[in-house]
């Protein structure tokens, strides 16, 4: 699965890709009616619609042909007086807003220029008058980002923080789930006859923790490898989500795609990268120790189901007040207090570093705090640990676990 | 004679409630020492401190006149009463891990598993999964996983149970040989046969005590009671039963054999011999059988939880 997995995620991404394109690939038939005569010749074919001219018809006429033709719609332009009317669309299906657009940029545009013309103006002194503005986006240093800078910053600092959760989580239920093995197991008890149990669940937490690097670092070049592969193959819209289009094709201009690239490389991208994996390891350490925990608590997984609350609900914290309070403002009160608390500073943290300037102190203090209480934590767990794992049969709750401290 | 293992003054506490109090034992080298106790008296409890496996609250352990320490883990095996190996990893894998984890090296490991799995006739399981196995098969490993460090002492929570007695036999020899090759054996169960066939010491706790221990055959001494098994064949079965003195506390009384055979259990007061018993009942009719009743261990067991309570 370490290797299989990453390749099943760009797997469905392509398999997603090359079905939208499939969906894309049939022509849109869509019939015009066009009272006017003016409008029905700027709908010109292209590559996934043909329009179809219907002449001389009534609209009733009109309307039945195209139903009984199956064509996607029909375009309805009334006359009224040589002026423009209304435009209407008839179609049993729910039209794109691209699509509704088009049209009315198409019909609109001409319909303007045309009384524009009408009114004695030259539509070369308006072409020739027109000025657009481009705002540049520029720091107090001079750095020029782009329109889209927000939006990196949220995937770079939302990606790595979503992804902490997931390992934490992943990895998290599988050293408890290896605690109740253990334990139903019965092995426990010859394997604490040789070693102590701290050092092993220190080894335990350890070794589950490598595996987790060791997955995530295979994610990233593996998948790395076969996203680029692929985008070769398809071009980048086969890879894209449909919903993007809109958006892709506005970055389509070069100079907007090297301000991207620019973007992201004036992240902190080696610091985000070390710090994932100081966080990782940090925030690792105390959720797999409050896990070893309830695993040696109980006989069974689903057991665990009532002390799972205070592990998750801390992760969930996290990730809302990275996605509304640190993407709001990075510096405010609440992502400050949440980017020191140890239980949700790994991922807070994460993300408020690709959004603002982070002083190291302020990093250095959160992983100082995590880090210490990982000790306070890993003792307390060790505490439970070492009498859960040689208790059966007892249904245990906090009053119990509180005991247990005292042993 | 030298100890491998002595507790002295052992206190265990779990919240308020006592599961050792003041325990103390010695376990001679080179002996079979069957600790024996009803359930829930505080073996495991004992055992566990003794593996180190937890801490006593009070009082210490010596093994071989040194305070217990944790180097001391490869001088000891034990195999739990509930058994537990890893299902899903391989017989070799897993006992060379845990080999390892007793101090020996990977080929000191392998060389010693290789001896183990000949002498069991446990060849090809190498590298079958644990879950493969029958429950029989499973318990070899967790022998072999016991004993294959040569420890000094050996720690065995009912190790017959799960074995037929093919097996179990086996096993039972395999114990011997390894006290006869110098290791000491602390022995766990309520089979009070296997007590009888292989304990040469034992020690009782009740509720958290140590009500009795010692060399099996001097326990045995203190218990005996003057009572012998007695056989005579009579004329007149009825007429001999009324005849025996009610001093000699006859009971158990029998009819057995092609001679109609009177077999019964007499117990002798401490003022009456055995020449004088053994002339009262000659001149009841011909005596084919006298011996004394040496107590079970399973009676001095039971005895003694009874009286105490």
């Amino acid at each position: 699965m370490t290797f299989v997995s990453p390749m099943i995620f760009v797997g469905v991404a392509l398999l997603v890709g090359f079905l939208t394109s499939l969906n894309n690939d049939t022509t849109r038939k869509i019939a015009i009616l066009d009272d006017t005569s003016i409008y029905a010749p700027l709908f010109e074919d292209s590559e996934r619609t043909e329009y179809i001219i219907l002449e001389n018809n009534n609209l009733q006429v009109a309307i039945d042909a195209s139903k009984t033709a199956d064509y996607y719609g029909l375009i309805h332009i009334s006359e009224n007086k040589n002026q423009l009317g209304e435009v209407t669309l008839y179609s049993d299906d729910s039209p794109s807003l691209g699509f509704i657009n088009e049209i009315e940029d198409k019909i609109s545009k001409k319909a303007t220029e045309d009384r524009l013309v009408a009114r004695g103006i030259n539509l070369e002194t308006i072409k020739e008058s027109k000025i657009t503005t481009d705002l540049k986006l520029q720091s107090y240093t001079g750095v020029q980002t782009s329109k889209a800078n927000g939006w990196i910053k949220m995937a770079f600092g939302g990606g790595a923080g979503y992804l902490l959760m997931m390992f934490i989580i992943i990895y998290g239920n599988m050293v408890m789930r290896s605690v109740i093995e253990e334990k139903t197991n019965r092995i426990i008890e010859i394997i604490i006859s040789s070693i102590k149990p701290i050092y092993l669940m220190i080894g335990k937490i350890t070794g589950t923790s490598l595996a987790g690097i060791t997955q995530f670092i295979i994610w990233v070049i593996l998948g790395g490898i076969l996203f680029t592969v692929a985008s070769t193959f398809l071009g980048p819209e086969a890879v894209q989500s449909p919903g993007n289009e809109m958006a892709m094709s506005q970055l389509e201009n070069m100079d907007k795609m090297q301000l991207i690239i620019n973007d992201i490389m004036q992240l902190p991208l080696l610091k985000l990268v070390i710090c994932f994996f100081i966080y990782f390891i940090g925030g690792y350490f105390l959720y797999a120790a409050i896990y070893t925990a309830i695993g040696a608590a109980v006989d069974n997984e689903t057991d665990t189901q009532q002390f799972m609350l205070p592990v998750i609900l801390p992760l969930i914290l996290s990730i809302y007040v990275g996605f509304f309070s640190v993407m709001d403002n990075p510096h405010g009160t609440v992502a400050v207090i949440f980017s020191y608390i140890p239980l949700t500073s790994p991922i807070v943290m994460l993300m408020r570093i690709p959004f603002g300037e982070i002083a190291y102190w302020e990093i250095g203090l959160s992983m100082l705090l995590l880090y210490v209480s990982i000790f306070g934590v890993a003792w307390f767990a060790a505490k439970i640990y070492r009498v859960g794992i040689l208790m059966y049969g007892k249904k245990v709750n906090w009053k119990e676990l509180y005991k247990w401290l005292k042993y | 004679m030298k100890n491998t293992l002595e507790a002295r003054h052992i206190v265990k506490r779990y919240g308020d409630f006592r599961a050792l109090n003041d325990v103390n034992i010695a376990v001679p080298k080179g002996s079979v020492y069957g600790l024996l106790g009803p359930n829930g008296a505080g073996k495991t409890s004992l055992i566990r401190i003794i593996n180190q496996i937890t801490m006593p609250d009070g009082g210490d352990i010596l093994l071989n006149g040194e305070p217990l320490e944790p180097k001391h883990i490869s001088q000891i095996g034990y195999m739990p009463e509930e058994r537990g190996l890893y299902k899903s990893m391989k017989v070799g894998e897993q006992c060379i891990y845990l080999a390892m984890l007793k101090g020996l090296s990977k080929s000191e490991a392998k060389a010693k598993l290789e001896y183990w799995f000949d002498r069991l006739g446990m060849q090809g399981w190498w590298n079958k999964k644990l879950q493969e196995l029958s429950k029989g098969m499973a318990q070899k490993v967790q022998f072999i996983v016991t004993v294959m460090h040569e420890p000094d002492l050996l720690i065995f929570d009912e190790p017959f149970s799960g074995f037929d007695p093919v097996n179990a036999n086996l096993i039972k020899d395999e114990i011997l040989q390894l006290r006869d090759q110098g290791a000491t054996i602390i022995f766990s169960t309520h089979r009070m046969e296997s007590v009888e066939e292989m304990c040469d010491h034992i020690a009782l706790i009740n509720k958290s005590n140590v009500v009795l221990s010692g060399k099996l055959s001097e326990v045995k001494q203190q218990f005996r009671n003057r009572e012998y098994a007695v056989s005579l064949i009579t004329q007149d079965n009825a007429r001999t039963l009324q005849s025996i003195p009610d001093l000699y506390n006859a009971e158990g009384i029998e009819l057995s054999g092609l001679d109609n055979t009177l077999d019964f259990k007499i117990r002798l007061p401490e003022d009456i011999t055995i020449a004088q018993s053994l002339n009262d009942l000659t001149s009841l009719g011909e005596l084919t059988h006298f011996s004394e009743i040496i107590p079970s261990v399973n009676d001095i067991f039971i005895k003694t939880v009874k009286q105490d309570g």
